[in-house]
């Protein structure tokens, strides 16, 4: 590294680390809806990108509404969309529990192949309605360009806002599982099904509230990807293999074991990125988790769960 | 008798009205054009007053987002050309086909279209895998498609004629610009990981090294896909190059251009010259991202000529005015043209004749958007490269042009 002065690299190992802190909260969001379908639910959920999709979308639809009839309102209208794409998501994702899910709860490799079915369907119409072409909500100017606490240093606004996001949901997805009488009722369902109907909890309506959930969830992370990323009828399948990378290998009935996991895969990712090129550093990271899983095949954190 | 008389008379009449009729359809004919057994001799999709062509795009999936421009250009041509009443006294009629973004798909679909449908010529394929996926279809069928999209050079097949550029000529001409103009000796190259960008990179780094003596700081490639840029960005920053030069592609492209947009880097502040960015692709990417960077291509929406501005206005009245047309788009809007102009100097849809026309090197276009072309005997285009700055509003301004320049598919010292 010579020739580079001292502030160079200290202005860039502070943009790098946070660099590693963004790819960690982009993760976390992405795995977060997943992690209660998958982990909680048992449901391979295919499907997963495309109700991010859903999410981008809405935020581009809000934004294209805003544009056209309310031109004044473009600052804010970015907060809305993310709670409109948290329900509109959420509400596809109960109808599509109630519809095909639940006749499949018990057969975990059929809903793997339905729930792609549903993903192709999707992306169809996402195209139908919304045209083959990548679309781009405008975005308001807080989200724009970077924050620059010295003259050397950016960083990214729009890197900082996912990261606030994803703190949020977090703290909200945790409060619901862990301290309201529903997440109670969650974790006694997917601990032992049969008696948590035996004392009186409705395990069905527990299902389909938390298959909502987790695709709300996916809805509000596709909302928040547009800040950095494309979309268009087929983005959800970009994030599909990293978010089920994420939970995999967190372990799948771990809320902790995802953050660990997005965490840890991030940096490395991140800190291999910038010492070697752009795929050799996906092949490592990817390795890495291969061996780790050989030699823990439960994944990094696990829970004991009876089956 | 005289029942025998009057059948007599009446076979008689028929066999003039017969006659007659033929002679009719004959005077039609000929005054349609050439006789079907004369323009058609190994058996196409040829009929007295239509000829058969195929098209072969990507519908759904994927590529789609890039395609549908480009089968829409053959279309708006197709319907000119039949509008002036088609080819040989014959109308075109398109059978479409979907390669569905999957490439085993684009050689199925053409063995479709080259077997049972006898199609004349297919206008079709976008990326490179697909249409190497059709290239042995078309050459053991001995079928004629015509490809739109600039590519990384290094094929010329008997059975294609390429309307888009090859790499060197996309690539050099936008190199020496920003060495001449800006003074650009340091560069950082970056590329989605596949053929074309690994390809087109390789031609850039030699042309940067041996010819303009500069030289290359970075050389990166990104999985197709990939959304996180952040580490790229942050080793960009501390190797300072004086040019960021780009060929990422996709969903990534978009991430890329917000994510340097959102790190500070900026036209403002940096130098940056993509060639994988065109009027398609800053609908999703958004100008404002991508304001004061620079795109190399042969062909922009804002080119200032009257050919242009017919096919522009021709193409928003059919397909609807928020379109927009990128450099594919028009090149695919030559194939049918350049197809139209060698089936009728050979005077016969037969592919072997009308390759042999096209190989003669002189069959031009002047009435070309991107403005005057012509046929190199390499089976690509004569053309000029431009250089254009992005404004905010999606559109950009040509700030170099260069002279026509050779097709070279095969650059000697690039490889």
């Amino acid at each position: 590294m010579d020739g580079y002065s001292f502030a160079d690299l200290q202005a860039i190992l502070i943009m790098q680390g946070f660099a590693g802190i963004s790819l960690f909260s982009v993760l976390l969001l992405m795995a977060l809806g997943l992690a209660i379908i998958f982990g909680q639910m048992g449901v391979i959920n295919m499907a997963h990108g495309e109700f991010m999709a859903v999410g981008a979308y809405t935020t581009y639809f809000f934004s294209s509404l805003t544009q056209n009839y309310l031109p004044g309102f473009l600052d804010y209208y970015f907060v809305f969309s993310i709670i409109a794409a948290f329900f509109i998501a959420g509400a596809i994702g109960y109808l599509l529990e109630f519809a095909l899910i639940r006749h499949l709860y018990k057969r975990p490799l059929d809903t793997l192949l339905a729930t792609w079915g549903v993903s192709l369907i999707m992306q169809q119409l996402f195209r139908t309605i919304f045209g083959a072409r990548e679309v781009s909500p405008a975005l308001p100017d807080w989200l724009l360009g970077s924050y620059e606490p010295t003259e050397m240093i950016d960083i990214p606004l729009n890197g900082l806002f996912v990261l606030g996001l994803t703190v949020l949901v977090t703290g909200g997805v945790f409060y619901l599982m862990f301290r309201s009488r529903w997440g109670l009722r969650v974790r006694a369902t997917t601990q032992n099904r049969v008696m948590s109907g035996a004392v009186g909890i409705n395990t069905k309506k527990v299902d389909r509230l938390t298959f909502a959930l987790g695709c709300g969830i996916a809805g509000v992370a596709g909302a928040a990807f547009t800040t950095i990323a494309s979309t268009g009828p087929t983005t959800g399948s970009l994030y599909i293999v990293d978010t089920f990378m994420v939970v995999v290998f967190g372990g799948a009935a771990s809320l902790f074991g995802t953050i660990a996991s997005a965490f840890s895969i991030a940096q490395a990712q991140s800190i291999m990125e910038f010492f070697l090129s752009g795929s050799m550093a996906k092949v490592f990271t990817l390795l890495t988790i291969v061996v780790i899983l050989m030699l823990r095949p439960e994944g990094l954190f696990s829970t004991k769960v009876r089956k | 008798m005289n029942l025998k008389h009057t059948a007599g008379l009446l076979r008689h009449a028929k066999r003039s009205l017969l006659i007659l009729s033929l002679c009719t359809l004959g005077v039609g004919a000929a005054q349609a054009g050439p006789p079907t057994a004369q323009v058609n001799t190994t058996g196409l999709a040829v009929t007295d007053d239509t000829v058969k062509v195929g098209i072969l795009h990507s519908l759904t999936g994927t590529m789609a987002i890039s395609e549908t421009g480009a089968q829409e250009a053959e279309k708006l041509a197709i319907e000119q050309i039949n509008n002036m009443g088609g080819i040989l006294g014959r109308k075109i009629q398109i059978i479409q086909e979907d390669g569905a973004s999957d490439w085993p798909t684009f050689a199925e679909k053409s063995r479709k279209l080259l077997v049972n449908d006898k199609v004349a010529a297919v206008f079709g394929c976008w990326t490179s895998a697909s249409r190497k996926a059709a290239l042995p279809v078309f050459e053991k069928e001995n079928g004629l498609l015509y490809y739109p999209t600039f590519y990384e050079g290094l094929e010329q097949s008997h059975n294609v004629i390429y309307t888009g550029q090859e790499a060197t000529q996309q690539i050099l001409a936008g190199l020496d610009w920003v060495a001449r103009e800006k003074g650009a000796k340091t560069f950082y190259l970056i590329g989605s990981d596949y053929i074309w960008p690994r390809t087109s990179m390789k031609i850039a780094r030699k042309h940067i090294e041996n010819v303009l003596k500069g030289k290359v700081v970075g050389e990166e490639y990104k999985p197709l896909g990939n959304t996180s840029f952040g580490s790229v960005i942050n080793k960009i920053r501390l190797k300072k190059p004086d040019v960021i030069y780009a060929a990422v592609v996709g969903g990534s492209n978009v991430a890329w251009f917000k994510q340097l947009k959102a790190a500070g880097i900026t036209g403002k502040k940096q130098t940056l010259l993509t060639i994988s960015v065109t009027e398609d692709e800053v609908l999703g990417i958004g100008g404002e991202n991508l304001k004061g960077f620079y795109s190399v291509m042969k062909y922009f929406e804002s080119l200032d000529n009257e050919n242009n501005k017919a096919f522009v206005k021709a193409f928003k009245a059919k397909w609807g005015a928020d379109s927009v047309i990128g450099d594919v788009t028009q090149a695919a809007y030559l194939g049918p043209w350049l197809w139209k102009a060698a089936v009728e100097r050979a005077g016969s849809f037969d592919v072997d004749k009308v390759v042999a026309e096209s190989e003669k090197g002189d069959i031009e276009l002047s009435t070309a958007p991107e403005g005057y072309v012509k046929l190199h005997a390499n089976h690509h285009l004569w053309s000029k490269t431009r250089v254009a700055r992005w404004g905010d509003d999606g559109q950009a301004t040509v700030v170099f042009e260069s002279g026509l320049i050779e097709p070279n598919p095969f650059p000697k010292g690039y490889q």
